[in-house]
């Protein structure tokens, strides 16, 4: 279990993490989720006890990091791949850790089995590809077999299917009854990993919930819908007290309603005797949630056109139902209104938190 | 002894090392075997053919600076305090290994150098003969010099963290800033003698005979030397262990 009680860092005037408390449960994996720069891997390396925080504790099963004894035994961590001198092997790299803990050099060797990097047990880790350094990190991480995990980022700059790898790893991991927290700025590869959620933004605690109370509470629906005759049917569903919105202009001309059942707009429709050319259940993105979660929170964020809510970033990686949020500017294709945020997904540079 | 073994693991893996001793080897044996061989070993005082070791005090400082700021420049001092987070017996761990493997070089090197330079120079002008304890003094007097110098430069590796600042730092100390130093009018001509690598190098300065004549008047003596290079190495080390303590890795 890990624990953040009123976790604090200040940099001069800039407030890095502000006031942070909550609890990663053990059993499951909880996401540590928010844009770059809200404070994650800065909470993660206070918990772990690298960076001193300005004022607050951080436990790990009830105790400071420092306090551990033996503590890759205990707790296990992936702060940054590239934490590794490029001429030293990656079997040096991993004996060092492994000594300094009293743990075999056997367990490297199992270690490197498990994460599928025995073949280049030997060669200097500069040569190494960053799919490899992760796994190396990772298996840095599992040397001493810990009940606590910390993960910050994983899965930046990995190919689907070295995502797909860690994923898997962090819910088996999770699985075996071990605390499992791991940060990142993707709402979409969190839905699908996280069991809890620990959203931050600018440092403060922005939402502490189960993953699928997250989404459905900060994703509105809305329902679409295309007829011939669409002022009638605006008509029809004013007149039974829907709030219906127009599709931004440009678009094909559709109707938007909002929180309503989309039977009840069938039903209205056809005991109007009005022919719908679509009906469609929408669900906005995880991204789109997010960033109007985080929208006052980013730190680095670039100016976002549209109302609010903002459109979703280009290309947006994963989105479970491909449409901009009820109420915001309708756009064909989804295409952007404007630089892509700083939050957005495919948004380059994962670096974090301010150095 | 759990901690020297991380370090001793840690040290060996690295190319560095490697390299820096060759080129300590390289310094101190080809200086010895310059002058045992010109002008069949006229100029062969031990104080002067060893310059070569304490050139590789230098290299030796490169060396131990370097085992703690490639930590910081590529992230592992963060693996490192993962594994072991009381900083303070890292950086003692990290400090007792490079002082210890300094003392073995340094002897080694010098003996070496010593011996070679014996059998090279055909007309010494003083016996080579290790009889007293001042021939013994201006021998293995450079593993005291390497053992402290470790610790000066992993203290200002850690204070610095940096590569470049550090070699910068620690090349120019000794040849440059102290000397420049002793270029003050009367103080500097007193105090120069005392500064820290002035001082050390009287752990192997002669005191009599012709090689005395090399030797700027005043200053402290041999015991002396050793205890102002010394106490330099433990203030740097407090400061860095300090630093190490309150920063964030």
């Amino acid at each position: 279990m890990i624990e953040a009680i009123g976790l604090t860092k200040r940099y001069g005037s800039t407030v890095a993490v502000d006031d942070l408390s909550f609890t990663v449960q053990p059993g499951m994996v909880t996401g540590f989720l928010g844009p770059n720069g809200a404070g994650k891997s800065t909470t993660m390396r206070m918990v772990l006890g690298l960076d001193n925080p300005t004022s607050g504790r951080a436990l790990i099963d009830g105790k400071r990091y420092a306090a551990l004894h033996r503590p890759l035994t205990q707790v296990g961590s992936l702060l940054d791949a590239n934490w590794v001198h490029p001429n030293r092997s990656a079997r040096a790299h991993l004996r060092f850790m492994a000594a300094s803990n009293k743990l075999p050099a056997r367990r490297v060797d199992e270690v490197l089995e498990l994460v599928g990097l025995s073949s280049v047990a030997r060669k200097a880790v500069g040569k190494f590809s960053l799919g490899m350094k992760q796994r190396l990190g990772l298996a840095g991480a599992l040397l001493g077999d810990p009940q606590v995990l910390l993960f910050d980022e994983p899965v930046n700059g990995l190919d689907p299917e070295g995502i797909y790898w860690i994923r898997t790893f962090m819910k088996n991991l999770a699985a075996q009854g071990r605390t499992v927290f791991v940060s990142s700025h993707l709402l979409s590869e969190m839905a699908l990993t996280a069991d809890h959620l620990i959203v931050i933004g600018r440092g403060r605690l922005i939402a502490d919930a189960a993953t699928t109370d997250f989404i459905a509470q900060a994703t509105r629906s809305s329902i679409r819908v295309r007829s011939p005759r669409l002022t009638d049917l605006r008509a029809a569903l004013i007149g039974a007290n829907l709030q219906v919105v127009d599709s931004a202009p440009g678009a094909v001309a559709a109707l938007e309603v909002l929180d309503a059942p989309i039977e009840q707009v069938g039903e209205l429709a056809g005991a109007a005797g009005i022919t719908l050319h679509e009906l469609t259940a929408q669900q906005g993105s995880l991204e789109e949630a997010f960033i109007q979660l985080t929208g006052d929170s980013v730190e680095y964020g670039g100016s976002r056109a549209g109302a609010p809510g903002g459109a979703a970033p280009p290309g947006s990686s994963f989105r479970p139902s491909g449409s901009p949020p009820p109420g915001g500017p309708l756009v064909p294709g989804g295409a952007p209104t404007g630089p892509p945020a700083a939050t957005g997904p495919i948004s380059p540079a994962p670096q974090d938190g301010p150095r | 002894m759990t901690l020297l073994n991380v370090e001793r693991i840690k040290l060996f893996s690295t190319r560095s090392p490697y390299w820096c001793l060759a080129a300590i080897a390289a310094a101190s044996l080809g200086f010895a075997t310059l002058f045992g061989l010109v002008e069949n070993g006229e100029a062969a005082l031990p104080y002067i053919f060893l310059r070569g070791v304490g050139l590789g005090m230098s290299i030796y400082m490169v060396l131990a600076a370097l085992a703690i700021t490639t930590e910081y420049r590529f992230g592992t001092i963060r693996n490192t305090f993962l594994g072991v987070p009381r900083r303070a017996a890292v950086l003692l761990a990290k400090t007792v290994l490079l002082a210890l493997i300094g003392a073995v070089v340094g002897l080694v090197a010098a003996l070496a150098s010593y011996f070679l330079a014996k059998a090279l120079a055909q007309d010494p002008p003083v016996p080579l003969e290790l009889s007293t304890w001042d021939d013994w003094r201006q021998v293995v007097g450079y593993g005291a010099i390497f053992a402290i110098a470790a610790v000066i430069a992993v203290s200002v590796g850690t204070i610095v963290r940096q590569s470049a600042g550090a070699i910068a730092i620690l090349l120019l100390w000794p040849l440059i800033i102290e000397s420049l130093f002793t270029l003050i009018p009367t103080v500097g001509e007193k105090v120069g003698p005392w500064l820290p690598f002035a001082a050390s190098d009287k752990i192997v300065a002669p005191t009599t005979g012709i090689a005395n004549l090399f030797q700027p008047g005043g200053g402290p003596d041999a015991l002396q030397g050793l205890l102002v290079f010394a106490g330099t190495a433990v203030v740097l080390w407090l400061i860095a262990l300090l630093l190490l303590q309150k920063r964030d890795a």
